[in-house]
């Protein structure tokens, strides 16, 4: 998909047409890519259902929008405001077993809302709002999985439950039944500090709760995409061929090649557990960055994994350049909460074993 | 650079210094002594901070140091002089030191080659009493304390001379180096970013050309790194000044003084050369090692754990 000239809107600001021909070049001619991108946008990854096959906001959303607030477009959206509790200490323990509050600030406020940051913006492309990132299929959604992963994912699901505060496996299962918690490599990757959550990192790289920051540096036969949330570095290697099939990695294999003002990243030799939630080691993806201005990027991705979903799915979606920095990104280096999460099971058991 | 009061003997250092650990661009009078004094005695140039290697250059002018550089030296065991000893931590033996119980398995794998020292002057470390002190108990106490064996970040210089390869990714506006070890990496911003705002475990580098070195100054760096294997510690008020100079087409002279005024008596520099990975096919190889480390941090917690 090509956009010779496209147009972003900040949230409730003003019109800026852009032109391609306006980008920063490096000494060999090639657009510049080079800064630091804040990816944070309202715009859901899967269309909400509501807009059926429609790819863009109708005027009448787009007026309610330039008119309202974030909250009005998180509305037109279904995002759920997040509720934002103070973080002024001391406070309280929260009640055994939480407070019945759900999401990432839920149960024993883990985060309140100055940690969280999805943007409080959407983005447009060609002047239009978009209702999703994901263009294909026409529905704006994932395709259907096959039956082996639908398989899988639905195992994977019966273990994905809020913390009740008490050892549910044993007590529904019985005393030798396993749990969500029996061992580190069981956890999920962010929680592990291994990736990020939602495929920040990517391949595709995708808009997450917090830490939406992508640094570019390009040089002439790599360019290096640092993503904020676990300080990854992905390596894009030009006009190279890809490692053999047993050279595989978290964030795969990316060579990259120029068509004509855009950079075509292909990104093969994941190991089993990518970080786009649900693929395999078949994940393929093939990525598309184009600058369209001193402030903007156009990011386009297509994702193929024939053993997980029925059909590709691609999506794009506008890259912001901001003037913030990265900052370092320790996560395992204080993954105090690992051991408690882990530990705390064994607490929980040990309850139920007692009949306490 | 290090501000402190110069010594008595401050010029013998200042030759004995031979990579510019000290200053020699805002000591005007004595860079023209040294200038004079290495005419007459004729210091060989490959001691000296530029030498005649002409580097290739971006299209801004300053040297290309892009590539896959790895140290190829026994700093990450031991920055200072060494010879060989039977493993990363010892006990008593009836007779000699003999590995220590948890390294016992190792064999020779575990055993540390010896080494040179990579400080300049052939020197140690110049800790203060209680600093050395710690250093020695860190050492025997290495597999429960050193943040490399549990995959932390390893800081600067450490990263440089860990035994794994790093890219520096440089344009004509950023330098970033990305290390295999950990999946580590610092921007090194070539403008002033102000002080660091808070302590982190690569630090905040900044860089800048003097002539056809990177001198890069690294502070914001916490207390949890360390220089070696053998329990070398500092402060969070660590600053450490980095020189990259280009020596040949495949060789970086690296250099990084160090200066904390907690546990140093003086600052001190260390050198080596940095060889580009030149085989085909070189990249970085994955070795986040975090899902290395998890049955040594927290095999414990399993509901089964395993024995250990």
């Amino acid at each position: 998909m090509r956009h010779q000239i496209a147009i972003f809107l900040l949230a409730f600001g003003s019109s800026i047409p852009l032109s391609s021909q306006n980008i920063p070049r490096t000494a060999s001619g090639h657009p510049d890519l080079s800064g630091t991108y804040d990816t944070a946008t309202l715009t859901p990854l899967e269309r909400p259902e509501i807009f059926g096959n429609r790819l863009t906001l109708s005027e009448e959303e787009a007026a309610t929008i330039a008119q309202g607030e974030t909250s009005a477009l998180a509305a037109i959206f279904g995002i759920p405001e997040e509720r934002n509790i103070e973080s002024a200490p001391p406070s309280a323990a929260p009640p055994v077993g939480g407070d019945g509050s759900i999401g990432a600030a839920g149960a024993v406020g883990g985060y309140n809302t100055f940690w969280m940051d999805r943007g409080n913006s959407a983005f447009q492309i060609d002047g239009q709002w978009r209702t999703s990132i994901i263009t294909e299929p026409a529905n704006g959604r994932r395709p259907e999985m096959t039956p082996e992963s639908r398989e899988r994912l639905a195992q994977q699901a019966v273990f994905r439950r809020p913390n009740s505060g008490t050892a549910w496996w044993l007590v529904e299962n019985g005393l030798d039944a396993p749990g969500p918690y029996d061992d580190p490599e069981i956890r999920p990757l962010a929680e592990r500090c291994l990736l990020g959550f939602g495929s920040t990192s990517g391949p595709p790289m995708l808009p997450v709760l917090y830490n939406n920051l992508k640094r570019i540096v390009q040089t002439d036969n790599h360019v290096m995409i640092l993503v904020e949330m676990v300080h990854d570095a992905r390596i894009v290697r030009m006009n190279q061929e890809h490692a053999s099939a047993d050279i595989r990695s978290w964030l795969g294999d990316s060579v990259g090649t120029w068509e004509e003002d855009t950079l075509v990243v292909d990104t093969t030799n994941f190991n089993d557990s990518p970080a786009l939630s649900g693929a395999s080691h078949n994940l393929h993806v093939v990525e598309r960055f184009t600058r369209l201005s001193n402030e903007f990027l156009l990011y386009e991705f297509t994702v193929e994994d024939p053993t997980v979903w029925k059909s590709s799915w691609s999506g794009e979606y506008i890259w912001p350049m901001t003037r913030n920095r990265v900052y370092e990104y320790a996560c395992h280096e204080a993954n105090y909460s690992f051991q408690g999460i882990l530990g705390g099971a064994r607490v929980l058991e040990e309850d139920v074993r007692l009949g306490r | 650079m290090s501000g402190k009061p110069w010594k008595e003997n401050e010029f013998n250092d200042l030759c004995a210094d031979k990579y510019g650990a000290l200053d020699l661009m805002k000591k005007p009078f004595i860079t023209a002594a040294i200038f004079l004094f290495s005419l007459v005695v004729g210091i060989p140039s490959s001691m000296g901070q530029a030498g005649d290697y002409e580097p290739p250059r971006l299209s801004t002018g300053t040297p290309d140091l892009n590539g896959i550089w790895q140290a190829l030296n026994a700093a990450n065991y031991d920055v200072e002089p060494h010879i060989a000893r039977p493993a990363m931590q010892l006990r008593e033996g009836p007779h000699s030191m003999l590995p220590d119980v948890p390294v016992l398995a190792l064999g020779a794998v575990g055993a540390v080659p010896g080494g040179m020292g990579v400080i300049t002057n052939g020197g140690r470390i110049p800790y203060t009493a209680e600093a050395r002190e710690l250093k020695e108990e860190n050492h025997s106490q290495w597999v429960d304390r050193d943040p490399e064996i549990k995959c932390y970040m390893p800081g600067v210089p450490r990263a440089t001379y860990l035994p794994f390869p790093f890219q520096i990714f440089q344009n004509d506006s950023s330098v970033f180096i990305a290390y295999e070890f950990a999946g580590a990496v610092r921007e090194i911003y070539m403008r002033d970013v102000g002080p660091a705002e808070t302590d982190s475990w690569m630090g905040q580098s900044v860089g800048r050309w003097e002539n056809d070195t990177l001198v890069v100054e690294v502070t914001g760096q916490n207390d949890q790194t360390w220089f070696d294997r053998a329990g070398s510690h500092h402060t969070h008020q660590l600053v450490v000044t980095e020189r990259y100079t280009m020596i040949g087409p495949n060789h970086i002279q690296y250099e990084a003084t160090m200066e904390d005024p907690n546990v140093f008596v003086e600052p001190w520099t260390i050198s080596m050369p940095l060889y580009r990975r030149i085989e085909d096919g070189a990249r970085l190889m994955d070795f986040k090692c975090v899902e290395f480390v998890e049955e040594l941090l927290f095999g414990g917690f399993r509901r089964d754990p395993l024995p250990r």
